[in-house]
C-alpha cells in the first residue's frame, strides 16, 4: 500500500488514560491487571478495568446511546486531546467526506445481560428503557461516534472478534485509497461484561492469575478493555522525522476451527506475510514485534512457531497483554498505539508478568523493556473463528 | 467518485424466495409472491459437528455464499470475502443472556464462540478452507449497503474477485419485541475487478442523497423494510429484469449508496 499517517492517535485502558500513562508504564514493564471485582462477576480471574468508566456521562442528546461500552468510547475520544485532533481534521475534510471505522467484539451487550434481569416477571418483557440498536446491536459505537461528532459521511464497525480492530485500519485504507473518504477515524472499543468473562471461563481460557505472555508456565487469558483511536489520512507535504505511518496491512482466515488457531499457525503467518509483501518490506527490516500472545497454551504455541518461521529469534518482541488484559475488539488498535509509541519514543515493551520464556518457542522474548533505535513495528492481532491480520507501522524516518 | 466491479454470480434466499432463480422470477413478475417462511438447509460443506451447531444464521449465510459461487463457476477456496449482517445469532444471543441472568452462569462454550459477529465467516473458512482475507462487517439496517460498499472497494484495491455475503436472521422473545426482523434472508453478490464471459452485468455505486428506492409491490416493499439484507431488493429487481438504471440503496443518513446497473 502507499503509507497512511496516523495523524494522531491514542489509548485508554487499565494502565490508564492517553499516552503518557501507557509510555510510563510500558517503559517499566508494569501490569494494570488486578483480581475480578467486575460487577456481580464471581470468577477466580484477574482483569483489565478502565477506572472511572461509569462515572461518564453522555450527551443528553445522545443519552440513547448510553451503555458501558460508549462511554468507554466516550472516556477514549477525551485523552490525548484526540477529539479536538478529529474535529480540526472533519473541518479540513468536510463531514461528508470522513469515515468512522470502529472495531468491537461485544458491543455494548452488558446493556442487555443487565436487562435481562429486569425482565417483566409476568411477561418476560424486556424494561421499557432498554434500547437494542443505540447499545447492544454490533454497530452501536461507530453510530454513537458519528453522531457525537456531527458526521455525515461513511460509518461501519468491523467485529471479527479479536482481530476487529486491527482490520479496522486496512478496511479505512482501502477507503481512502479509492476515494471514498479523505480521512477516517479508526479504533476498537470494547468493554468488560459478562458474556465474555463467563464465556473466556467457560472454554477454560482464563487465568488464575494475572497472564503471562509466552511463559512456560503461562495458564490462560485476562480479559481486559480498552478504546484507542488514530486519525487516518494520506501524508502530505514533509513529516516530522518520527511521524508514524501505517505502512502494510495483511489479513488471512485460518479455515481451521471457530475457537482454536492452526496448531502451526498457518494462518498467522499469513497474514505476516501479506502485511510485509503490503510494505514491501523484508523480514529484516522489522525492529519491535507486537505479538497477539494471549496468554493461552495454544494461542502463543501456535503464534510462536508462526513468528519462529518468518523472524527467527533475531526479532525483539512481547506481548503487551500482561499490562493490558486482552481488550479482545479493541486490542488490535491498543496495540497499534502501543506500537506507534514505541516507534515514537525508541524503546521496545518488555511483556510484564512473564518470567521464563517458554522454551520451546525459539523467539527473543523481551522480559524487560529496552531502549533502541525502532523504526518499524509489525503488530499481530488473531480472532475467533480464524480471523488474522497483521499491521506494519514505522517511523517517517 | 464511484466504484466500479463486475457482477458474476448472484445467491438470495429470504421468506418465499428459494434461491436466486425462483427469486429472479417473481421480480420479474412471472410469479406471484407468496410469502412463506423461509427454506434453510444444513449446509452439506461443513463437517458434521459444526454443520450440527450452524445457527439459521449460519445456515442462511452459506446457503446464499455457495449460491453466488456456483452461480458464477468458482473456486471458493480461493475467493477474499466480505460477510455483513445487522447481527449475530439471535437465538444464541438470547440463551447467552437469560444463563447470564440466572444464579447458574454456567454458559456453554459452544454457545460463547458461535456468539461473535464473524461465526458465519468462520464456518465459511471451515467449509470452503479458503484462507483468503475475509472481512464481517455491521452497520445495524445499513449492513448491506456497507457491505456492498467494503466488497467494491477491495475488489478495486487488491484487484482480486470479492464475495460479498448479507445476512440476517430474527431474534426470540424479549428481543424481538425490540429489534423485530421476522425471519432469515440472505443475499449474496460475486463481484470481480474484470469483465469476463461470466460477467452478468456492470454495477458503479457511489454515495449520494437520493431517496431509498422503494418496492411497487406491497408485500416486497415489507420483506425490504422489515430484513436488513433486504434492501438489496431494489437491485435484485433490476439484476432479474436485466434492466439498465439506477437504484438508492438504504445506507446512513443522510446518504444513500446509489448502484448503477447495466447488464452485460
Amino acid at each position: 500500500m502507499t503509507p497512511f499517517l496516523l495523524a494522531h492517535f491514542t489509548v485508554t485502558t487499565c494502565l490508564g488514560r492517553g499516552l503518557a500513562a501507557h509510555r510510563a508504564a510500558l517503559e517499566r514493564a508494569a501490569s494494570g491487571l488486578r483480581h475480578c471485582d467486575f460487577e456481580t462477576v464471581r470468577l477466580d480471574t484477574w482483569i483489565g478495568e478502565v477506572d472511572g468508566v461509569d462515572d461518564v456521562r453522555l450527551p443528553l442528546a445522545l443519552a440513547r446511546h448510553d451503555c458501558r461500552n460508549n462511554r468507554l468510547a466516550l472516556l477514549g475520544l477525551a485523552a490525548d486531546g484526540f477529539e479536538d485532533a478529529v474535529r480540526a481534521a472533519i473541518g479540513k475534510v468536510g463531514k461528508r467526506r470522513f469515515g468512522v471505522i470502529l472495531g468491537t467484539s461485544t458491543s455494548g451487550i452488558l446493556q442487555t445481560e443487565l436487562a435481562y434481569r429486569r425482565r417483566d416477571p409476568a411477561t418476560g418483557a424486556l424494561p421499557d428503557d432498554f434500547i437494542y440498536p443505540t447499545t447492544h446491536n454490533t454497530y452501536s459505537v461507530a453510530g454513537f461516534v458519528r453522531d457525537y461528532l456531527g458526521l455525515e459521511g461513511p460509518a461501519v464497525v468491523v467485529s471479527t472478534a479479536c482481530s476487529s480492530s486491527a482490520k479496522v485500519f486496512a478496511a479505512a485504507a482501502r477507503m481512502i485509497e479509492c476515494g471514498i473518504i479523505d480521512a477516517a477515524l479508526v479504533g476498537g472499543v470494547d468493554s468488560l461484561c459478562l458474556t465474555t468473562l463467563y464465556g473466556f471461563s467457560s472454554l477454560e481460557l482464563t487465568s488464575t492469575e494475572p497472564c503471562r505472555p509466552y511463559d512456560a508456565n503461562r495458564r490462560g487469558i485476562s480479559v481486559g478493555e480498552g478504546a484507542a483511536y488514530a486519525l487516518l489520512e494520506k501524508p502530505s507535504g514533509s513529516l516530522d522525522a518520527d511521524a508514524i505511518l501505517l505502512l502494510g496491512a495483511g489479513e488471512s482466515s485460518d479455515a481451521y476451527h471457530m475457537s482454536s488457531p492452526h496448531p502451526d499457525g498457518l494462518g498467522a503467518r499469513l497474514a505476516m506475510a501479506r502485511a510485509l509483501a503490503d510494505a514491501g518490506l523484508p523480514p529484516s527490516d522489522i525492529d519491535y514485534i507486537n505479538l497477539h500472545g494471549t496468554a493461552t497454551p495454544s494461542n502463543d504455541a501456535a503464534e510462536g512457531k508462526a513468528v519462529a518461521a518468518l523472524f527467527g529469534d533475531r526479532v525483539p518482541m512481547s506481548s503487551t497483554k500482561g499490562a493490558t488484559g486482552h481488550t479482545l475488539g479493541a486490542a488490535g488498535a491498543v496495540e497499534a498505539a502501543i506500537s506507534a509509541l514505541a516507534l515514537r519514543h525508541g524503546f521496545l515493551p518488555g511483556g510484564a508478568n512473564t518470567q521464563t520464556p517458554d522454551p520451546a518457542i525459539a523467539i527473543d522474548y523481551l522480559l524487560a523493556t529496552r531502549n533502541g533505535g525502532v523504526r518499524r513495528a509489525l503488530s499481530n492481532s488473531f480472532g475467533f473463528g480464524g480471523s488474522n491480520c497483521s499491521l506494519v507501522f514505522g517511523r517517517a524516518r | 467518485m464511484s466504484l466500479t466491479a463486475w457482477l458474476d454470480g448472484i445467491g438470495c434466499l429470504a421468506p418465499g424466495m428459494a434461491g436466486w432463480p425462483a427469486a429472479a422470477d417473481l421480480l420479474r413478475g412471472e410469479t406471484a409472491y407468496e410469502p412463506a417462511p423461509t427454506a434453510l438447509n444444513p449446509p452439506a460443506v461443513l463437517p458434521p459437528a459444526e454443520r450440527r451447531r450452524a445457527s439459521r444464521l449460519v445456515k442462511a449465510a452459506l446457503g446464499v455464499g455457495l449460491e453466488a459461487v456456483a452461480h458464477a463457476g468458482a473456486d471458493a477456496s480461493k475467493l477474499a470475502t466480505v460477510f455483513t449482517s445487522s447481527s449475530g445469532d439471535g437465538h444464541n444471543c438470547h440463551a447467552l443472556c437469560e444463563m447470564l441472568a440466572s444464579d447458574d452462569r454456567a454458559v456453554s462454550p459452544t454457545r460463547f464462540h458461535n456468539s461473535v459477529h464473524n461465526a458465519a465467516a468462520g464456518y465459511w473458512g471451515i467449509a470452503t478452507g479458503a484462507m483468503a482475507p475475509s472481512q464481517v462487517l455491521c452497520a445495524h439496517d445499513a449492513s448491506f449497503a456497507a457491505g456492498l460498499l467494503e466488497a467494491m472497494a477491495q475488489a478495486a484495491t487488491t484487484n482480486a474477485a470479492t464475495l460479498l455475503v448479507s445476512y440476517d436472521a430474527e431474534y426470540p422473545e424479549p428481543i424481538f419485541a425490540k429489534r423485530p426482523v421476522p425471519d432469515a434472508a440472505g443475499v449474496a453478490l460475486l463481484l470481480s475487478p474484470r469483465r469476463s464471459d461470466k460477467s452478468l452485468a456492470e454495477m458503479k455505486v457511489s454515495l449520494g442523497e437520493t431517496p431509498n428506492t422503494p418496492m411497487n409491490a406491497a408485500a416486497l416493499e415489507k420483506l425490504r423494510t422489515g430484513i436488513p439484507a433486504m434492501r438489496a431488493l431494489p437491485l435484485l429487481e433490476r439484476l432479474a429484469c436485466r434492466q439498465a438504471g439506477t437504484v438508492s440503496l438504504e445506507y446512513l443518513a443522510p446518504l444513500s449508496l446509489r448502484v448503477e446497473v447495466a447488464p452485460c
